[in-house]
This record gives C-alpha cells, structure tokens and sequence, in this order.
C-alpha cells in the first residue's frame, strides 16, 4: 500500500468530517460562545446515524442525512431557548428567532464550506497562542476527542482539556464571529492559519516517539484542511498552494524514513523506490500552481528544497547547489537559526566540512541552538568528516543528552559507534 | 434450523467519545450483520428509538416504555439456526457487548 492510499483512506473519515463541517455550521448558527451547545448537537446527530445506520446501512448520501439531523436538533433548540438569553439573536451573522427556514441556507454546500474556513480562522484568532490553535483545530474541525488529541500531542488528556478550555473562554469573553476575513485582514490571517496547519504537520511529520497510524493520521489531517483551502477561491493563494506542494513532497517519503523497528533511517539512505511518485507528481503540480504572483512565502523554497530532494536519483545526485541558493533566499525572509543549521547541512555536502563548520560560527554560543540536539548532531557530523574523532564523539552525546526521542537516542549511539 | 428472536438490551453505547470511534463502531456493526447474511443465518433485525408509549392493563397509555437504561430493549434480531445455543455462538459476535449490552435468545414457536 502506498503513502497516497493511505492518506486517502485516513481522510475518509465520514463521520470526522462530518463533524467538523456541522461544529463550524453551528457555532456559526449558536455563536462561538456557545461552542459546546454546538458540540453536543453534532454528538446528538453522529449517535443517531450510528443507531439507525447500524442495521439499516449506510443511506447514500449519509453527510447530507447528518445535516438534516442536525438542522432538526438546532431548530428544535432555537424554538426552546426564544426567550432565554443565552443564544445572542442580535447578532445578524446569527439566526433571527422568526426564521427558522432560513436555517436551511445554513446548510447549503456553499456555506458549509464558508462556516467551514471561517472557524478555521476563528481557531487561529491571533490572540490565541499556536498550540491552542492547532489543539482547538483538532478538536472542532477534525472530530478529534481529548483523548485522540492528547495522544497525537504525546501529552496527557488534562493539558489538552486546558488547552481548549482556554480557547474556548477566550470565545465566551471576546464573542468572535468566525468568517473568512475580508481582502484588507486576509493576508495576514491567513499567514496564520498555514503557519498553524505547518504546525499541525510537522507534529506528525517529527520522528519521535509516535506510532505510525498517529503520525498519518496528522499528516492527513493537515493536508485535508490545506486542501479546504485551496477549494475555495478567497483562500486558493499561491503560498498555500506552495504549503500543500510541501506537504505532498514530504508526504511522499514517509515510509521511507523509518525502519519497521522504528529506528531514523537518514536521508543519504534511503530507498528511494519507496518514494511515493504520485505524491511527489501531487507536489508539483501545486508548485507549478503556486508560481504566480509575485510574493515569494517561505512556504515556496521549503516546497523547492524538498522537490530538489525528492527528484534526485540518489543522494549524492543531489543538487546541492540549487538547494543552497534556496536557504539563502530563504534567510533573506527570515533569520531563523534553523534554517542556518539547515543550510549547513547543503553547505557540508556541497562545498565540505570546513566550509560548513564556518557556515555555523555565527550559530556559537546560540542559547536556544545549544539545547536543540539536531545542532550538536550537525557538528559532530561536520567533525566526523574531518577527522576529528574525539570532537565528533563529544557533539553526538551532547545532541544524546537532549533529545527525549528513544528513536533520535538510538540513532545518534549508533553514530557515535560508527565514528 | 428454527428461528430465534434476539432482544438486544441497553440502548446507549456509552464509551463512544469520538466521530471516530463511533465510525469504527458502525463498521463492527456492518461487519457482524454481513457476515450473519452472507451465511444465511439472518432474517431480519430492526433498531427501536428510546422513546415510546406503554398501554397498562387498566388501558392507560403512558408516553415511556416501562424499561430504561440497560433493560431497554435497544433492537432485535431474528436468526436462523440449528438450536438456541447455535443461535447464541451467533449472538457472541454482536458489537454492543463490549458497551454492555445484553441479548436474549428465544426461540421461536412454530405450528408444525
């Protein structure tokens, strides 16, 4: 089976789906302060299509079946709660009381798609900080429960339920209204909400101690909301099209980078055969799209260093060159020390160690660098190439001794073996 | 073979926290109910709502089945099989246990 059919069959979650295009259709409906009225209707909805589906089968448009359910469950809410308060009837996003049949524009695909991307962007309010937003994602768009979260995050169901707690009285205090933002805030929200979804994949992308049906899981999951995206033309941008060109090239080498006991295997090592060639024709494809305009996003060289990568015929057919030139755009647009380190990495296999060990003399002394393990693993390979056994030895325990990651410890012992 | 009613009781799944689960829960369902047509041991199964009426002897009507929680009756089933106990080694494959559910097999009178 290949990474395509997989990730194919891991967005083919009906009800997951299905849930977070009703959550978005009814915090839209309800208010997002009332976003756990909206959770329980969709709970209410999924259960009755799982009881009546249960011996009576799967109806053939069963979204559209959840949508009614749900219309129904909303209408009959509204009808109760007329006189109370809690629902704000004010707001004219929001249904006038005296009109139940417009609820059913609510549920037009159209707007669906609308709800869906405006609470995408309500999730990456930018008052919300990046891991609430992406823990928040999960968990209204995706039909992640707390506990799914939780081990997706590798981190205890408490701090997730924090973590939308919070997220969720910020939307009781400040009452925002998801919408896609207008052309004059889009650019900039949007920026936002692709850096959140950049998050949400690399989460799944990091070798660490996930499982692999985690992993996927993740990956999917961000490139299914890339792809919301890009479906609707307010949000069909070059840079999002250049995000889902990285994430399609990415994608393409998962199976590759682990053995089955899990251990790293390194770029330099891998079967290539195992890259999956749909994924990487995917890739281009959004990369060709992405080349309009004139706005070049990090997204855009992060797309063409890994296309560099996934077209070379072996490793040491890389164009390191080409590569190079792309992390010294890439610096121009932001001066993260990892991406230096990154650069390094071309620099060592391009033009050789000393040349890659000066690329790092502005990284000495770096305080966050220091306790980031892949910086001390570059250095200790740098050192390894120049012979300089004792040196290399000292950086691949120092990159030991911070990484948690069972796998990243076992990879760097094996080096220190080797060395 | 004879037939045999089987009243699933308990009506709610409860530990069903996600879409997901849900989701491979009904696919269990799908499974264990395709595989009992594919071998010709089922008839015929319906699943009842949660609510309902209840005529007492004095015929009044009240608006709640007598039963609640796991006594509910939550569906039935009619198989097809050799003998009542077949029919629950049948019964052992139903999704629901696991939830707590129950099921009751009873047999069918037939005229003949």
């Amino acid at each position: 089976m290949t990474a395509s059919q997989n990730i194919d069959q891991a967005v083919n979650h009906l009800f997951r789906q299905a849930s977070g295009k009703m959550v978005a259709v009814l915090v839209k409906i309800f208010g997002t302060e009332n976003y756990a009225l909206a959770e329980d209707v969709v709970q209410d909805a999924l259960l009755s299509g799982l009881e009546t589906w249960k011996f009576n089968g799967i109806p053939n448009n069963p979204e559209a079946w959840l949508f009614r359910v749900a219309r129904n469950k909303a209408i009959d809410i509204i009808r109760r709660r007329k006189h109370q308060s809690d629902v704000d009837f004010s707001n004219p996003d929001q249904l006038p009381p005296s009109a139940e049949d417009t609820l059913e524009q609510h549920w037009q695909d159209e707007n669906i798609k609308d709800d869906f991307l405006g609470m995408m962007f309500a999730c990456c309010h930018p008052d919300i900080s990046p891991e609430n937003q992406v823990t928040f994602i999960l968990k209204s768009l995706c039909g992640f429960s707390t506990r799914e979260v939780a081990r997706a995050f590798l981190t205890s169901e408490d701090t997730i339920s924090k973590r939308l707690y919070r997220t969720k009285a910020f939307f009781r205090a400040s009452r925002i209204r998801p919408h896609i933002p207008p052309p004059a805030q889009l650019s900039g929200r949007l920026d936002a909400v692709l850096n959140s979804l950049y998050l949400l994949f690399n989460e799944g992308y990091s070798a660490t101690q996930h499982e692999q049906l985690i992993r996927e899981d993740i990956i999917a999951q961000a490139i299914y909301l890339c792809q919301c995206l890009l479906d609707h033309a307010h949000t069909r941008q070059p840079r999002a099209a250049a995000l889902m060109a990285l994430f399609s090239f990415h994608a393409a080498r998962i199976h590759s980078r682990l053995h089955i006991d899990g251990t790293i295997i390194p770029l330099s090592q891998q079967d290539r055969q195992q890259w999956d060639k749909n994924l990487i024709a995917t890739g281009n494809e959004w990369l060709n799209k992405a080349a309009v305009g004139t706005a070049l996003s990090p997204f855009h060289l992060e797309a063409a260093i890994a296309y560099e990568h996934c077209i070379a015929p072996n490793y040491a057919a890389t164009n390191w060159k080409m590569i190079l030139s792309y992390y010294d755009a890439l610096l121009q647009l932001t001066k993260d020390p990892v991406i230096l380190l990154n650069r390094s990495v071309a620099m060592l296999e391009y033009a050789g160690a000393k040349a890659a060990l000066q690329s790092l003399e502005a990284l000495e002394g770096h305080r966050q660098l220091n306790r980031y393990y892949l910086y001390h693993a570059v250095l200790g390979e740098i050192y390894k190439r120049m012979g300089e056994k004792e040196k290399a030895v000292a950086c691949f325990e120092q990159a030991r001794l911070l990484t948690a990651a069972q796998q990243e410890q076992e990879f760097l012992a094996a080096k220190i073996a080797d060395t | 073979m004879q037939e045999f009613l089987v009243i699933i009781r308990g009506g709610k799944d409860p530990g069903l926290g996600s879409p997901q689960e849900m989701q491979e829960h009904l696919q269990h369902w799908q499974q264990w109910l395709g595989e009992l047509m594919a071998s010709g041991n089922y008839v015929a199964g319906q699943n009842l709502e949660p609510q309902g009426l209840t005529v007492l002897s004095n015929a009044t009507v009240t608006d709640r089945p007598l039963a609640e929680g796991k006594e509910l009756v939550a569906g039935y089933l009619v198989l097809r099989a050799d003998n009542a106990a077949a029919a629950a080694e049948l019964a052992k494959g139903c999704p629901g246990l696991p939830f707590g559910c129950t099921l009751e097999i009873r047999g069918i009178r037939q005229l003949h």
